[in-house]
């Protein structure tokens, strides 16, 4: 028996990497993709549905034109090639959450194809990626198993099928084969995903919000011996939503096919699931010939034919490209190259931006964004976006700051209340009752008491030596819990022994 | 008085309400009575499978809404209201097509039951021309088909003679309308399902361009086949009826952006004197001779020649491919047949049947609910399809099929170069007895029944079929068609206007001189004498 995985070093010492992945992009059109429900989340089970995304006998599908126009930018902003005649096939197989027990889907001619995106890794190396092709297809509903212990199928006594979800347009966003990413290929499959649902938002066609599943990926694994150019069998990690989780899978099944392959034993060409709990996958069913989708050409829809003119235009309306814009973005901060990277790399740049136009100063919005605010987000395990912190606190916090009413260590005190979800800082500091002490006559009192007990340390600043007030300081801020402001005691204190 | 209502035509009907000399609630009580001293009663009161005693043509009649509409049309007119010109006309529709308020069942148990919570699109358009709705018509179990046999609610008798066959899948429209249970009806032509019936029981019945009539609401069984059109014994009445149901929908990605008129006004032009001098008629050579009964060759010539008297120059055109439509249609039709009936599995709607041991899986459940829901026809088309377009089968199969249709549409416009409309016999024989075909044994002689009908659903290209008179071998009706190129439907109502003119003066009148009694017929029937009795009586 040899162990479940290797380490990542002894995997990268024999092993090359090939990466591919499959990233499902839920658009937020207003409407479904081929009929006139509501495309919304988190509404009430099975109420954003028409006879058509029922599937009741008789409904025929018809093209959501939103939902075209959000493929040709995404293939445009993907340096894709867009084709002037698409269609659309049926994927035929039975399963409860496919309401019509297929789903439409492009197959062979795909709207765009033959695109590239560079990203960046962590210390700015560029890496282009080749984009395959991206296609339109609909979601299927959500199934949820009950009386299971694992709310996973096997086990369940029964299932319930929501079908608001069934029929949003997605865009599916194949990459080429991936090779000579190395021992970076986990770094590289973060930056990857995490470039798309840039572009995706920047473009404003989804959400993008990975906890919801606008964003999701799949992500295909294989090594080949150092030396080797011939992929090995890969494994096909299905709906990995995070990006953290995107880094970990890809980590994990380097390292779990190093040790299959080096014990001598075949990878199974298989779909695998991602468990956050455990960091690991598991088997899913087995991928191979026995999976025949029977497509053919659905025959309900014409095909798609973009009107050239109007791709062109689209062209030219694309937003500046994520890339540009951090160019930008930088010069206007005044970042430096590691700061900026490292804003980058945490996800936080429109965070910081938004802060910036609310209000803050670039310094400050790196301030928090980088320090207090991510440092949180790691003790929680949580990505910084979704840690419910907003620009609009941060610049709270900043004119808080700034009146004095509260200190920087307090407001590291407020950002956790705020994540928390006890409301906007100035409630915080109000319901904690966190302001700063600005009560002279408190302040003095404390003082007193200090001095008290410091003779000699009273008697080293009337000496002159008044770096020695410090010692002062800390037991009034100490009696205040914090909440003074240590420059206004150490004036109070500098007047009560007469040295200005 | 009664007699005399059910006797008009669509269009005499509609003059009649138009100038007050008959209400559309006796037009409606007229033909409900005709319904029920015809159709017949169950045969057995809890089991819905073994049909009725008389024509069973249909297997939902709408009473109440039918009387009720008809009643608002009647004040409507009272009131001066400016009505549709068919407003008040009361109609049959096929089983498949949904209708609120009413079972849509396709003829299937799948569908025992169940009530459709929207209207289809031309549901909706008879209803806004106020056309009340007698009933939904039998047909083979979801269109699949050519005699209704396979229907899961038993058999339609052909009124000519009620030991045969009405034709199919349309089979239930098609005997309403011979019958007089209904002046109009829906029909849905995939391969032949409108056509085929009214060649058989001796009406009119139109395929109209693909496109031309939205499929919102038809229950899909051969998505790039399928067209809804009209049944009615005249091609006037076909003509209105299609203006009132075609035209584009936007729920019907597949649906022809031009409006649909004209066809009214060609076909009263077609059946004017002269109306048809200069036609260019070609005659399929591909489809007569072998295989094609001596009487229905006869007909069929006798009406060409008709047609030339009448100042119709007769060509001969060649289609050398349409000798493979039938097998390319075989599967396209099964391929999409194996798609569309996926839905039917038990979770949303309709039959849910539950394994009787073991596990109470999903896919269980949906194994159960198929094998019991499902007709063996159904069945068969279903494995055919799916196998058809299973990995490594797809290019030999399905590709080459769609690689035929192609060569089929450009014998059609190759044809179409020498001449305006084409001309076939409609089906090959006169209707047949029922249960004479072993399609258990020997599917292909049951499909055969389709092959001069199959080339224009594969095209896209409409169709009209029209009554040439009877066989002189068994005196049952023989069926010729007409087709036309893509939207020129309004073509086929001229001349099928034209002949149906030529061969009504030619014979002394319609075919329908020559119907039998049905009510006697079907009161005679063996076994069933004292229920139909019965209910004659109470009326």
């Amino acid at each position: 028996m040899s162990a479940d995985i290797l380490s990542f070093e002894e995997a990268m010492e024999n092993f090359d990497p090939v990466l591919g992945f499959e990233v499902h992009v839920e658009l937020n059109t207003k409407t479904k993709m081929f009929d006139a429900a509501p495309n919304a989340f988190g509404d009430q089970p099975n109420t954003n549905t028409t006879p058509v995304s029922l599937g009741l006998p008789g409904v025929l599908p018809v093209v959501n034109k939103k939902a075209v126009e959000s493929a040709v930018r995404l293939g445009l902003a993907l340096n894709c090639s867009i084709a002037p005649v698409s269609h659309f096939a049926r994927k035929n197989y039975f399963y409860p959450d496919t309401p019509k027990n297929f789903q439409t889907s492009q197959y062979d001619e795909p709207i765009a194809f033959d695109g590239e995106i560079t990203v960046e890794l962590e210390d700015g190396t560029p890496f282009t990626i080749e984009i395959e092709r991206a296609h339109m297809e609909e979601d299927a509903g959500k199934l949820t198993h009950k009386g299971g212990a694992t709310g996973r199928i096997q086990g369940a006594e029964f299932s319930l099928v929501d079908y608001n979800r069934a029929g949003v347009p997605l865009i599916e966003i194949v990459t080429k084969p991936i090779v000579g990413a190395g021992d970076r290929a986990p770094e590289l499959a973060r930056v990857y995903v995490a470039a798309i649902r840039e572009i995706v938002k920047n473009l404003g066609i989804s959400d993008a919000r990975m906890e919801r599943g606008n964003v999701r990926c799949d992500a295909n694994v294989s090594l080949m011996p150092k030396g080797s150019t011939t992929f090995g069998t890969r494994s096909e990690t299905k709906n990995v939503n995070s990006l953290r989780a995107v880094e970990r899978a890809v980590r994990y099944e380097i390292q779990r096919h190093a040790a299959v392959l080096t014990a001598g034993d075949a990878i199974v060409q298989e779909t695998r699931h991602w468990h956050e709990d455990t960091r690991s996958t598991t088997s899913g069913r087995p991928k191979s010939d026995a999976d025949d989708y029977r497509y053919f050409p659905e025959p309900d829809l014409v095909p798609v034919v973009p009107d050239p003119e109007w791709v062109e235009q689209l062209r030219a309306e694309l937003p500046e490209p994520p890339s540009e814009r951090r160019k930008k973005l930088k010069a206007e901060w005044g970042y430096s190259d590691q700061e900026f990277r490292d804003v980058v790399n945490a996800g936080v740049l429109d965070e910081i931006e938004a802060t910036i136009a609310a209000g803050a100063t670039a310094g400050a919005a790196r301030k928090w964004w980088m320090g207090e605010i991510a440092r949180l987000a790691n003790v929680r395990g949580t990505e910084i976006a979704e840690l419910g912190v907003t620009p609009e606190h941060v610049v709270e916090i900043e004119s808080l700051i700034g009146a004095k009413t509260i200190n920087d260590k307090i407001a590291k005190q407020v950002i956790g209340h705020i994540a928390d979800g006890e409301g906007s800082p100035a409630q915080v500091v109000e319901a904690r009752s966190l302001a700063v002490v600005s009560d002279d006559g408190v302040l003095l009192t404390a003082i007193d008491d200090a001095m008290a007990q410091m003779p000699d340390v009273v008697a080293k600043v009337q000496a002159g030596k008044v770096q020695a007030v410090g010692a002062l300081i800390g037991p009034v801020m100490k009696a205040t819990k914090g909440q003074a402001d240590a420059g206004r005691v150490r004036e109070l204190i500098l007047e009560k022994l007469g040295i200005n | 008085m009664t007699q005399n209502i059910i006797e008009l035509s669509a269009a005499e009907l509609a003059q009649k309400l138009a100038e007050r000399e008959v209400t559309s609630v006796q037009a409606v009580e007229a033909h409900l009575e005709r319904i029920a001293a015809t159709d017949g009663r169950p045969v057995e009161a809890d089991n819905p499978y073994a049909g009725k005693t008389g024509l069973n043509a249909f297997l939902h009649v709408n009473t109440e809404e039918a009387l009720s509409v008809a009643a608002e049309v009647d004040a409507a007119r009272e009131s001066g209201e400016d009505l549709p010109e068919l407003a008040g006309v009361p109609i049959a529709v096929k089983d498949l097509i949904v209708t609120k308020g009413q079972p849509t069942t396709a003829a299937s148990k799948m569908l025992e039951g169940w009530m459709s919570p929207y209207d289809g699109t031309v549901t909706q358009r008879l209803r806004a021309a106020r056309m009340p709705m007698l009933g939904k018509t039998n047909l083979d179990e979801f269109a699949m088909g050519s005699t209704t046999e396979h229907s899961a609610y038993g058999v339609t008798r052909n009124p000519w003679d009620l030991t045969r066959i009405p034709g199919g899948s349309g089979g239930g429209s098609a005997a309403a309308v011979t019958a007089f249970q209904a002046p109009l009806a829906l029909g849905t032509d995939t391969g032949g399902s409108i056509r085929q019936p009214a060649a058989v029981t001796g009406s009119v019945g139109v395929k109209p361009t693909y496109g031309s009539v939205s499929r919102y609401g038809v229950i899909a069984m051969a998505s790039s086949l399928d067209q809804v059109g009209p049944c009615s014994r005249t091609v006037l009445d076909a003509a209105l009826l299609h203006e009132v149901v075609g035209g584009h929908d936007p729920q019907d990605s597949t649906s022809l952006t031009d409006p649909a008129t004209g066809f009214a006004s060609a076909a009263r032009a077609g059946a004017a004197e002269g109306g048809l001098k200069g036609l260019r008629v070609g005659v399929v050579k591909e489809l007569t001779g072998e295989g094609f009964q001596a009487g229905v060759e006869q007909r069929f010539r006798e009406a060409v020649d008709l047609l030339r008297s009448a100042g119709a120059e007769v060509v001969e055109v060649e289609t050398p491919n349409f000798r493979y439509a039938l097998g390319a249609y075989y599967l396209i039709m099964s391929s999409e047949v194996s798609s569309n009936l996926a839905k039917y599995d038990g979770v949303r709607f309709g039959r849910r049947t539950l394994p009787t041991d073991g596990n109470l899986t999903i896919e269980r459940v949906m194994g159960a609910t198929r094998a019991a829901g499902f007709g063996a026809e159904v069945k068969r088309r279903t494995i055919l399809g799916t196998y058809a377009l299973s990995a490594g089968y797809y290019d030999a199969y399905y590709g080459s099929a769609q690689k035929v249709r192609t060569l089929v549409q450009r014998d059609f416009n190759a044809a179409f170069e020498k001449c305006d409309v084409l001309i076939s016999p409609t089906a090959p024989t006169t209707a047949f007895p029922i249960g004479s075909v072993d399609e258990h044994a020997d599917p292909m002689q049951m499909y055969l029944n389709d092959v001069a009908t199959i080339p224009t659903n594969l095209a896209g290209v409409p169709a009209i079929s029209l009554p040439a008179g009877l066989a002189p071998e068994d005196g049952l009706p023989v069926g010729v068609q007409f087709m036309a190129p893509a939207r020129e439907d309004a073509r086929l109502y001229c001349a099928g206007a034209g002949l149906e003119a030529l061969l009504t003066q030619a014979n002394g009148g319609p075919i329908w001189k020559d119907l039998p009694d049905v009510v006697t017929a079907v009161n005679n029937l063996p076994g069933t004498t004292s229920a139909v009795a019965t209910e004659g009586a109470a009326k």
